[in-house]
């Protein structure tokens, strides 16, 4: 593991380097003050690190530059013109109290703000269903696919298909589909990766859907915002796109060295505490560069089931978890 | 729970345990008792006030007046200055709260000094106590006082119902405050989402507290949007057409209307969350097919309409600052009119903007986005229509007015925010960040807050009688509008760069340097606070100097300056007969502004009732029985209170007469001194020759 953390964090800084170079303008700024590049993590999609937080982060701009050139600065200009032009102390300027009505001017009035919403309005309505969460990314390769699951105050992450999970590590090959269902074990949680897109709720018994993707490797801030107890502001955790080999040894890494996903893990995890207070339950001994911890042997059924369970206030059947072994076996 | 516990427990769930200044004792973690200091000291600053007001109004012998001339009053003028005065009160509250907070922001890198679950607390109350017990009760109080003055009624349509609502909000907000001494408040945010609000997750009295404070405050809320939307139906002065009357009145009446569909949907969710908290209800938890996202559509049903609630006044007051401080009619009166009723009802068709992200299809999200933006436009035109109000006319920077222009800059920013916000592509991004924070404070401080000073230091002569300090209002003004920039600025740029909303601390660096402005910004609003404080001290100080009796400081246009300042229990004592928009400029014009009519007659006005402060004594006890679950309290009181209601249907003389010779006596006493009060010009109105009498300038300059 120390080996792909390693050239994540070399190629990302390579990433950055080269970006800044080639961007140019207003984004400028807002690079140095936005990026994290000084940082190990990539916090905002005003630095956009794949292909949701690219498009967001140019309707941003656009959004910006349309309202501010269109509406505030005429008014903000006007305004004080107006304000200092015909203030009280002007004996010269035109006085005339009883001008209630000028229809030009009330043509003008409705006329503006009904243009600039319309032309809003169809970008928002192509763009909106573009940009679903829901909807696939088109590519070549294929999807990784990882189940979410929200807890008080951490985030599980299941692969399904490795039979893998982990808490606080969201890995995952750079440059294909990520693919999300997402729910809570607890409370309404939101599952939010600024730099690459959307954020979603999680919430129990009830699954929702997000689909991301980064377009080269880095390491990105993950988070809930949806306030959800005391360890709330604590729940962050690392997502970090690999190159596919390195996905792939990561995989093998976890599955070799991971804890047994069985009913003891389980309840540690479903117990109210932060990811560090879960380590010290679960894996006091698991080496320090790292503070995540992860687990080998999930079943692919298990989201579905926890879903089910929750839904219906019921607990987990049996058959979601692998029979418990004890250590070593 | 069964009889038996009930009287084993007389006390329900309080014990020992319940103040947190015992419980800090009791605890050895270092952290508790930094925490616990904070909350007792605050705890300490209630009691201390409570009995600092008590010793007081014993020392001057005021229970008599307090209770005779105030409590009990049906007066709408007096009901609209005790809501003003509660709302004050809990703004300093609520603004200690918030100062609390950035101070913990500018020192959150990895800690602070509070612990998360006070953190929580300090946001639960500061924004429940904004919404529901210092904005409401000072858009509310504004409106009581000034509506039934605009229209040249006498009161309001039903007065000792005005005064329930009253002592139902007053119950609301003493409940929040009494969360301060015995046990502790929610840790759910204003709005509360189950099922972290759910006995599973919450299960001590916190999460009751916000629910019964909420309960009356949205009851005194729907039955004072009856009524003032009732007085202004039925209650107008003789010729006063819909579109005559000055714009104030007009969002007073479509927040009332938004007030008696918004409101209900508030208190029938507060108390699905009740029911499933104390009898194990599903309305939103998990399990007999319960579900949490009926709570969001239920709280923003009343939500999205209550923030339009809160701004329509505002609006309204900016609209009559604008026209008074131009000294000229408003431009687009009729646009303005439309624009309002547009807003209050595109603001039913929005909810769904609050939680974009919780699902639903890309069609659905950008049908309400779509619909949200559309608030903009009326919203433009009236920004627009203000600025052409100012165009061609005598423009005077007032304190007034220097809130209305910071208004119309920072409320642009802020709607600029929120088509963004409005925008669902954008609002994935940005939802649930601390720019959202600043989009709504953006919203409600520059927007409303400044709106309700505005028009506080715009009626306050008319309500008092003399003037407040211009410096003093000067200085505070210019605070608030730096103060807010500095302190929400920079939450924009955080939020963009990912900071999530509540969080008590967080781990980037680079976070550090703005949440150090934004602490600045808080202290400098604070300040604001201080310097309102000073003004009112000040201006009370020199109060016979700055005596407005004839009424008139500003060269008012409406009603409410066209009598005496303060105007007489009865308001006028004659109706007016109206006859065009600006009634008061056209008399003035007309050179009919001080006139005695050729009779007087008997004035008829409602008498006190106990039976306000009473309802609301005994529904505070209530609902302070229904949290700590003390039943024999809530049966107690819910009797009583039924029964408050049964006794005062059976009181049949309910109103009182001013006789004619006094009413002719107080009237010819104020035309006196109107007749010989110098006229003014405005460029006087801050200085003492200002008697409340305006010469007259409208008069046209062509070049």
């Amino acid at each position: 593991m120390p080996k792909s953390i390693m050239s994540v964090s070399v190629l990302q800084m390579h990433g950055c380097g080269s970006q800044q170079a080639v961007t140019l303008s207003v984004q400028c700024v807002a690079l140095v003050l936005l990026s994290g590049c000084n940082s190990t993590e990539h916090l905002s999609f005003l630095n956009p690190q794949g292909p949701i937080a690219t498009a967001q982060s140019e309707h941003f701009w656009l959004v910006v530059a349309i309202l501010f050139i269109l509406i505030a600065l005429p008014v903000f200009i006007g305004t004080v013109w107006i304000a200092w032009r015909y203030r009280y102390g002007a004996t010269k300027s035109k006085y005339v109290p009883r001008w209630k009505i000028f229809k030009p001017l009330e043509y003008f009035s409705w006329g503006i703000p009904i243009t600039i919403v319309i032309f809003l309005s169809i970008l928002v309505w192509e763009d909106t269903e573009r940009f679903d969460p829901y909807r696939p990314l088109t590519s070549s390769t294929p999807a990784t696919h990882v189940q979410v699951i929200g807890y008080d105050w951490k985030w599980l992450f299941v692969y399904p298909e490795q039979g893998i999970a982990s808490v606080g590590m969201l890995a995952f090959p750079a440059g294909q589909p990520l693919t999300m269902e997402l729910t809570s074990a607890t409370v309404m949680q939101s599952f939010f990766i600024p730099a690459l897109g959307s954020q979603i709720y999680a919430m129990g018994g009830m699954v929702t859907q997000l689909n991301l993707q980064a377009d080269r490797p880095g390491r990105f801030l993950g988070e809930n915002t949806m306030y959800s107890g005391d360890g709330f502001h604590q729940q962050k955790f690392a997502a970090v796109a690999m190159t596919q080999a390195d996905f792939d040894a990561w995989v093998q890494q976890v599955r070799a060295t991971g804890i047994p996903f069985d009913a003891t893990a389980l309840n540690a995890i479903a117990m109210q505490g932060t990811k560090a207070q879960l380590r010290t339950v679960l894996a006091p001994a698991a080496p320090a560069f790292d503070s995540n911890i992860y687990f080998t042997g999930a079943k692919a059924n298990f989201f579905t089931d926890l879903v089910m369970s929750v839904m219906d206030d019921k607990p987990l059947p049996s058959t979601a978890l692998a029979p418990a072994i004890t250590k070593g076996q | 729970m069964s009889w038996s516990t009930t009287l084993n427990h007389p006390l329900g769930l309080l014990d020992a345990d319940s103040f947190p200044f015992l419980a800090m004792l009791g605890s050895d973690d270092s952290d508790i008792f930094i925490n616990g200091l904070l909350g007792s000291f605050a705890a300490a600053l209630v009691v201390i006030s409570v009995m600092v007001v008590v010793a007081l109004l014993t020392r001057y012998r005021a229970w008599r007046t307090l209770w005779f001339d105030w409590l009990t009053s049906a007066d709408h003028k007096k009901i609209g200055i005790m809501y003003v005065v509660l709302a004050l009160v809990m703004l300093v509250r609520a603004i200690a709260e918030a100062v609390l907070m950035r101070a913990q922001g500018a020192v959150g890198l990895d800690g602070g000094f509070l612990s998360s679950d006070h953190f929580a607390q300090l946001f639960s109350t500061h924004g429940t106590i904004m919404i529901f017990f210092m904005a409401m009760p000072f858009l509310t109080g504004l409106i009581n006082y000034v509506v039934p003055l605009q229209i040249g009624a006498r009161d309001v349509a039903f007065p000792i119902l005005n005064s329930i609502s009253l002592w139902l909000t007053v119950a609301g907000a003493a409940l929040v405050m009494t969360s301060l001494v015995v046990g502790v408040f929610s840790t759910g945010g204003w709005f509360g989402y189950p099922p972290y609000t759910g006995t599973l997750y919450n299960p001590g009295v916190g999460v009751d507290y916000w629910i019964w404070s909420l309960t009356l405050a949205s009851l005194g809320s729907t039955l004072t949007g009856i009524n003032i939307a009732v007085t202004i139906y039925k209650k107008r002065a003789p010729g006063m057409k819909l579109y005559y009357m000055p714009l104030f009145t007009w969002t007073a009446l479509c927040t009332a209307i938004m007030m008696i569909f918004a409101m209900p949907p508030l208190t029938v969710v507060t108390l699905q969350l009740a029911l499933d908290r104390y009898l194990d209800f599903h309305f939103f938890t998990n399990g007999l097919g319960g579900n949490q996202m009926n709570f969001l559509n239920m709280f923003w049903l009343f939500g999205h309409p209550e923030v339009y609630i809160l701004i329509l006044p505002a609006f309204g007051v900016y609209s009559e600052i604008f026209s008074t401080f131009s000294g000229k009619v408003l431009f687009g009166y009729k646009s303005l009119v439309w624009a309002t009723m547009s807003i209050a009802f595109l603001s039913f068709l929005v909810w769904l903007h609050h939680f974009f992200t919780m699902g639903q299809s890309g069609h659905i999200n950008a049908v309400f986005g779509i619909a949200s933006m559309l608030i903009g436009i009326p919203t433009g035109v009236k920004i627009y229509d203000w600025m052409w109000t100012m165009l061609r006319g005598r423009v005077r920077f007032s304190v007034p007015m220097i809130y209305s222009l910071a208004f119309i800059f920072l409320f642009v920013i802020g709607g600029i925010t929120g088509i963004m916000l409005a925008n669902p592509i954008l609002d994935y991004q940005v939802h649930n960040t601390v720019f959202l924070v600043a989009h709504f404070h953006n919203m409600a401080v520059p927007g409303v807050l400044f709106g309700m000073l505005a028009g506080y230091t715009f009626w306050f002569p008319k309500a008092f009688g003399f003037r407040l300090d211009e410096r003093w209002g000067r200085i505070s003004a210019y605070c608030w509008i730096f103060g807010w920039m500095g302190a929400f600025f920079p939450l924009y740029i955080l939020g963009l760069m990912g900071l999530p909303r509540r969080s008590v601390a967080y781990e980037q660096a680079s976070y550090v340097p703005l949440e150090i402005v934004a602490f600045v910004g808080a202290l400098l609003v604070a300040a604001a606070l201080m310097a309102l404080v000073i003004q009112l001290w000040v201006s009370i100080k020199h109060r016979e100097e700055n005596r407005v009796f004839v009424g008139d400081p500003w060269d008012g246009r409406s009603l409410e300056w066209a009598t005496s300042a303060p105007p007489p229990e009865y308001n006028f004592p004659v109706v007016p007969s109206i006859n065009d928009r600006d009634a008061f400029t056209a008399a003035k014009e007309f050179g009919v502004g001080y006139q005695e009519p050729d009779t007087y007659v008997n004035i008829e006005i409602p008498q006190n009732s106990a039976m306000g402060p009473v309802f609301g004594g005994t529904s505070f006890l209530l609902a302070f029985g229904l949290v700590w679950q003390i039943w024999w309290l809530v049966i107690l009181t819910g009797l009583v209170t039924i029964g408050t209601l049964v006794v005062r249907g059976f009181q049949r003389d309910t109103l009182k007469i001013i006789p004619a010779e006094t009413v002719c006596r107080a009237h010819r006493h104020w035309i006196q001194a109107a007749r010989s009060a110098q006229p003014i010009k405005r460029s006087q109105e801050h200085t003492a020759a200002n008697k409340g009498r305006a010469a007259l300038e409208t008069v046209e300059v062509s070049t």
